[in-house]
């Protein structure tokens, strides 16, 4: 039986939770948004074995270029001498060439399982579905990946993105340069996308519609612009802060049932007979 | 007359009114309302005050069931119904994870007014694209000792099984309460 949801209703991390603590084998598919973007995981008893971005299982080439463990170049060529090209054969070819040992390999790909995974909790909106007893294509490399630091990683980038949400509550604002900056500007480096995202800094411009041309998702355009308001480069309108949050209220005592044993046994009873 | 009475609650079309149906030994008195949201594509009508159903033990006791409105709008009744409550019964929809948060939040709810025995009924086990009852738990955030039971809310089996395990759980309440109680 398929398990099927929404990630709003069901994120990741809870998913992730469910298959390390019910040891589950299978393969989560989710497709991002409403778009045609998808990711496969595959699990064998509870531990991540293999990632499928885009709706393909990547070669071991592909990933090892990935990881930058490799060179386009070198995987071509390796690719080029492989005969029937299961991973297990571009594996061998790459250790008998002496561009990768075994090591490399096995770390190369659990790098790149683990960078699957941390995208994926990016996507905040989409659906999702577990097919137990599903594997990846038998000619496809797996190495098992334990779960438990996966979902600690994505505890922690879930919070940062909830952190980012509530600093950056509303992204229907425009951004405008800080009148005076309270930092010296010369020692600032800015990255690409910190660069991308001030070129389009105007009035009219909402956040939401930087992050729309510069097809960025709502937790990267928050992480940008966050950095950029925190660095004392440009400003955001206040909006109101989120209702007031309480701590959770203790449980009060266990309180005694109203009734004696005996009058829930003979209800017992009753119950057993209808 | 003594009455004891234990309450049905869950989210929107959880099935809670149909739980009762299936025991109960008098058509259940119903306060549903045509909906006018929203919600409407899910069904016709819903609880807006509480559904009441009775099963009579012997001449001196009976039990009363009292089934909550799901919708979020009407849950000022919650904490009326669960007054003198024995235990409650919370069911979910196991096909539609899209009311898992809403159901943990019911929970935490009924809770926060009286820590009394409980029991999760994953209901609509007969849907193919039901969670099975342990992933459910998982997916709420349960502990260990909340019992999540299989349910099927239309067959008067299932829910007994659900009932008789909430008293089962009443029961081993009480026994841990009963010392405490005596200590003074």
């Amino acid at each position: 039986m398929a398990l099927k949801g929404n990630l709003k209703d069901v994120g990741l991390n809870q998913l992730l939770n469910l298959i390390y603590l019910a040891h589950k084998t299978g393969a989560l598919t989710i497709q991002h948004g409403g778009g045609s973007t998808a990711a496969r995981l595959y699990f064998r008893e509870g531990k991540l074995i293999h990632a499928a971005m885009d709706g393909q299982a990547a070669r071991l080439t592909d990933i090892m270029v990935q990881v930058g463990k490799l060179t386009a170049d070198q995987a071509k060529a390796i690719r080029a001498r492989s005969k029937v090209d299961t991973d297990k054969e571009l594996g061998l070819l790459m250790i008998q060439n002496n561009v990768l040992n075994q090591t490399d390999i096995v770390q190369g790909v659990k790098n790149y399982l683990l960078e699957s995974v941390y995208t994926l909790f990016t996507w905040h909106t989409g659906t999702f579905r577990f097919d137990p007893n599903v594997l990846p294509p038998e000619e496809r490399i797996t190495v098992a990946v334990s779960l438990d630091h996966l979902i600690i990683e994505g505890s922690r980038r879930v919070q940062e993105w909830e952190h980012l949400r509530d600093e950056l509550p509303d992204l229907d604002l425009p951004l405008k340069f800080a009148d005076r900056p309270d930092v010296n500007i010369r020692n600032i480096n800015l990255s690409v996308e910190q660069w991308k995202v001030i070129s389009f800094i105007n009035s009219r411009n909402t956040i939401r519609q930087i992050a729309s041309f510069l097809k960025m998702d709502e937790f990267q355009i928050r992480r940008i612009v966050y950095g950029l308001q925190t660095a004392g480069l440009v400003d955001v309108l206040p909006s109101a802060l989120p209702s007031g949050v309480s701590a959770p209220m203790p449980l009060p005592p266990p309180a005694l049932p109203p009734v004696g044993r005996g009058v829930l046994l003979r209800v017992i009873d009753r119950l057993r007979r209808i | 007359m003594q009455t004891v009475k234990m309450v049905v609650t869950g989210p929107f079309n959880s099935g809670k009114t149909a739980f009762i149906s299936s025991v109960s030994e008098i058509p259940v008195v119903r306060t549903e309302r045509k909906i006018s949201d929203g919600t409407r594509n899910l069904k016709e009508q819903t609880t807006v005050a509480m559904d009441f159903g009775r099963i009579t033990v012997d001449k001196d006791l009976s039990l009363y069931l009292f089934g909550t409105p799901g919708q979020k709008r009407f849950d000022f009744m919650w904490e009326i119904l669960s007054e003198g409550m024995l235990g409650f019964v919370v069911l979910i929809d196991s096909a539609r994870p899209e009311t898992f948060r809403e159901a943990r939040r019911i929970l935490d709810t009924f809770r926060s007014y009286n820590n009394t025995p409980l029991v999760i009924g994953a209901n609509k086990q007969d849907d193919e694209d039901a969670w099975p009852p342990d992933d459910l738990k998982i997916a709420l955030g349960l502990d260990q000792t909340t019992r999540v039971l299989p349910c099927i809310a239309t067959q008067k089996e299932s829910v007994k099984s659900i009932l008789l395990e909430l008293l089962y759980v009443v029961l081993e309440h009480a026994a841990e309460d009963i010392p405490r109680g005596r200590k003074k």
